[in-house]
């Protein structure tokens, strides 16, 4: 491409003109360029080149370039997490001490965790079933393309539909007078609430989070089964292979650590949600995000430093699934070259 | 073949079921607030409360200042690394993606610590520091998708060439940032505004636990005191996520059909 359609291409047509008429801003862009020739074609020159000039003014420029993103990130997410992560190790005077961990397994608190595991397992675990099916009708069910698309679009939306208006909607399906309660109730005589189902426990909260948990299994499956190659399964097919073997003994080696992965990233995703099952429950389900936001609020443990032991607790969970997403999602990748 | 087919239809219904039956549901019961008959009361009384208006306008304002900052800081940092640091991308992408890791109300809960009127940096202590430090705390939500989105749509283009072109033509600084690179990555610039708008509007824990009237807190008190009004948000809730992910689609197919133009 000529300088001159880059020049439009960026359009640099106003400041090109005035700029070159000059000429020390010609010998300025002369002097530029032939340092961009000498660094591309002759790097040792340029090094010593630049090193000969100021002492490294350049990687200091090149440094400062990302300081306002790194004091950002600084202030704004790395230390406010380690004062929650180094206060759980000090009590209240500042001595250090393992208490507040220690604390951590009373009874309270470890239902309250043990609550949250098991909704974010459930649900985890049920999103990723059924978005593994959805994700697997819409690559390799033979379904019209609108399908797909339509999908895909949908799971874009739901996955982001969460929090206080995800909780309203349940209430209104499947809530005491919610649509589909009164339609059970009117059109065929069946009582959900006198089978003990309640919306606002364990079981209703689960329902609920797989709400915005199948659209995020779908949207980041789908491009793994993508990569499954035809040619596998044709050649599994020469072969003799039923559709049964050509799961266990190939599509679901390679797919794996996708599935697994993913599950883990919805199981952090649900451990840290709040919203939703703070404006359907209240502060009735004792879940660990709940338990820190009253705590926060009014210092219902009566020890701020277990409130951190109890923040810390949380990153540990979410990291720990996080940490193993990552790893999970790079042994996937191997497949997918 | 056909059972495959048969199956993957079977899975597609349970689906539908299960993500359409909510929504019928809501719209329902946001239709039941007149006995006996279907209206749009709910609606009504929900458009003329003036409580809507104050806070919806003001999450509004919240997600234009997070848009504008956090593209600000994004944009340029996404542009430093790929040109001078790429040995750096992996930290700064590591970074991005850290408030996936740690939950939102962690992070606001060492906000409230470490902000708070006795420290450094008392930004809890007035309303105005208040209101910054949630439009900080909305930058940091939305991070790894503002982030994604830039960095994707950098890729598109050679950051290098643009760069050597416009500076050998005299170009400064500003000048390149903001009418070379901020132009040809505005298909990113505009997805990651739109899934931060989606976020920002609904988002409960931040605005709450720093006392801000925002359009989540308010959906939570509707929600634990009326009967009807909170079905017609969830509706309108549901209809804004719609929109900014719709505009989000249409961006992002634009931008595969007609690539960077002049």
């Amino acid at each position: 491409m000529s300088t001159r359609a880059l020049g439009r291409r960026i359009g640099a047509q106003p400041f090109a003109k005035g700029a070159l008429s000059s000429v020390p801003a010609r010998i300025a862009s002369v002097a530029f360029l032939s340092k961009v020739l000498v660094s591309r074609h002759f790097p040792d020159v340029a090094r010593s080149m630049s090193h000969s000039a100021l002492i490294d003014r350049r990687t200091v420029i090149d440094w400062l370039g990302i300081a306002p993103f790194m004091i950002f990130a600084l202030l704004f997410l790395i230390l406010p997490t380690l004062y929650l992560v180094t206060g759980a190790f000090f009590n209240p005077q500042g001595e250090f001490t393992l208490k507040n961990i220690a604390d951590l397994f009373s009874p309270n608190i470890l239902s309250a965790y043990w609550i949250s595991i098991r909704v974010s397992f459930a649900s985890s675990l049920g999103g990723a079933v059924i978005g593994f099916f959805l994700a697997w009708a819409i690559v390799m069910g033979g379904l019209p393309r609108p399908i797909r698309s339509g999908l895909l679009t949908f799971s874009g939306v739901a996955s982001n539909f969460a929090g206080v208006p995800l909780a309203f909607a349940f209430i209104a399906t499947l809530g005491r007078t919610g649509l589909v309660t009164v339609l059970l109730r009117d059109m065929i005589g069946f009582n959900l609430y006198s089978t003990g189902f309640n919306l606002l426990s364990f079981f209703g909260l689960t329902i609920t989070y797989m709400f915005f948990q199948i659209p995020l299994m779908v949207l980041i499956l789908t491009p793994a089964l993508d990569g499954m190659k035809k040619e596998w399964r044709e050649a599994s097919e020469i072969l003799g292979a039923s559709t049964w073997q050509y799961w266990r003994m190939i599509a679901l080696p390679i797919l794996w650590p996708s599935l697994l992965g993913t599950t883990l990233l919805l199981f952090a995703n649900a451990f840290g949600a709040i919203a939703t099952a703070y404006a359907l429950t209240g502060s009735s389900l004792n879940i660990v995000p709940i338990l820190l936001y009253a705590q926060i609020r009014g210092d219902v443990l009566h020890n701020p430093n277990l409130g951190y032991a109890l923040a810390l607790g949380m990153i540990v969970i979410t990291g720990l699934s996080n940490v193993l997403y990552i790893w999970l999602r790079s042994r996937a990748e191997r497949w997918q070259k | 073949m056909k059972s495959t087919r048969l199956l993957a239809w079977l899975a597609i219904a349970i689906g539908a079921i299960y993500f359409i039956v909510p929504l019928i549901g809501t719209f329902e019961f946001s239709l039941r607030m007149r006995r006996g008959e279907y209206s749009f009361d709910a609606y009504q009384s929900v458009f003329s409360d003036i409580q809507f208006r104050t806070t919806f306008g003001f999450s509004m304002l919240m997600a234009l200042f997070t848009i504008i900052f956090g593209m600000l800081l994004v944009v340029p940092t996404a542009y430093w690394v790929r040109l001078r640091l790429p040995k750096m991308r992996p930290v700064v992408e590591f970074i991005t993606l850290l408030p996936l890791v740690i939950p939102a109300i962690v992070i606001v809960f060492g906000y409230l610590r470490l902000y708070n009127s006795s420290s450094f940096l008392p930004l809890t202590n007035s309303t105005s520091g208040t209101n910054m430090l949630l439009v900080f705390s909305y930058m940091t939500l939305s991070l790894p998708y503002m982030y994604r989105a830039v960095d994707t749509a950098m890729r598109m283009i050679d950051v290098g060439t643009l760069t050597e072109a416009a500076e050998s033509l005299g170009a400064r600084w500003p000048t390149i940032l903001f009418r070379c690179i901020f132009p040809n990555v505005m298909s990113g610039v505009l997805s990651g505004a739109f899934i931060t708008f989606a976020i920002v509007m609904g988002e409960f824990t931040m605005a709450s636990l720093l006392n801000r009237p925002a359009f989540g807190p308010y959906l939570q008190l509707v929600g634990a005191n009326k009967a009807y009004e909170p079905s017609a948000l969830a509706i309108i809730a549901f209809a804004i996520t719609w929109l900014s992910m719709g505009l989000l689609q249409l961006v992002s197919r634009f931008q595969k059909t007609a690539p960077v133009k002049a």
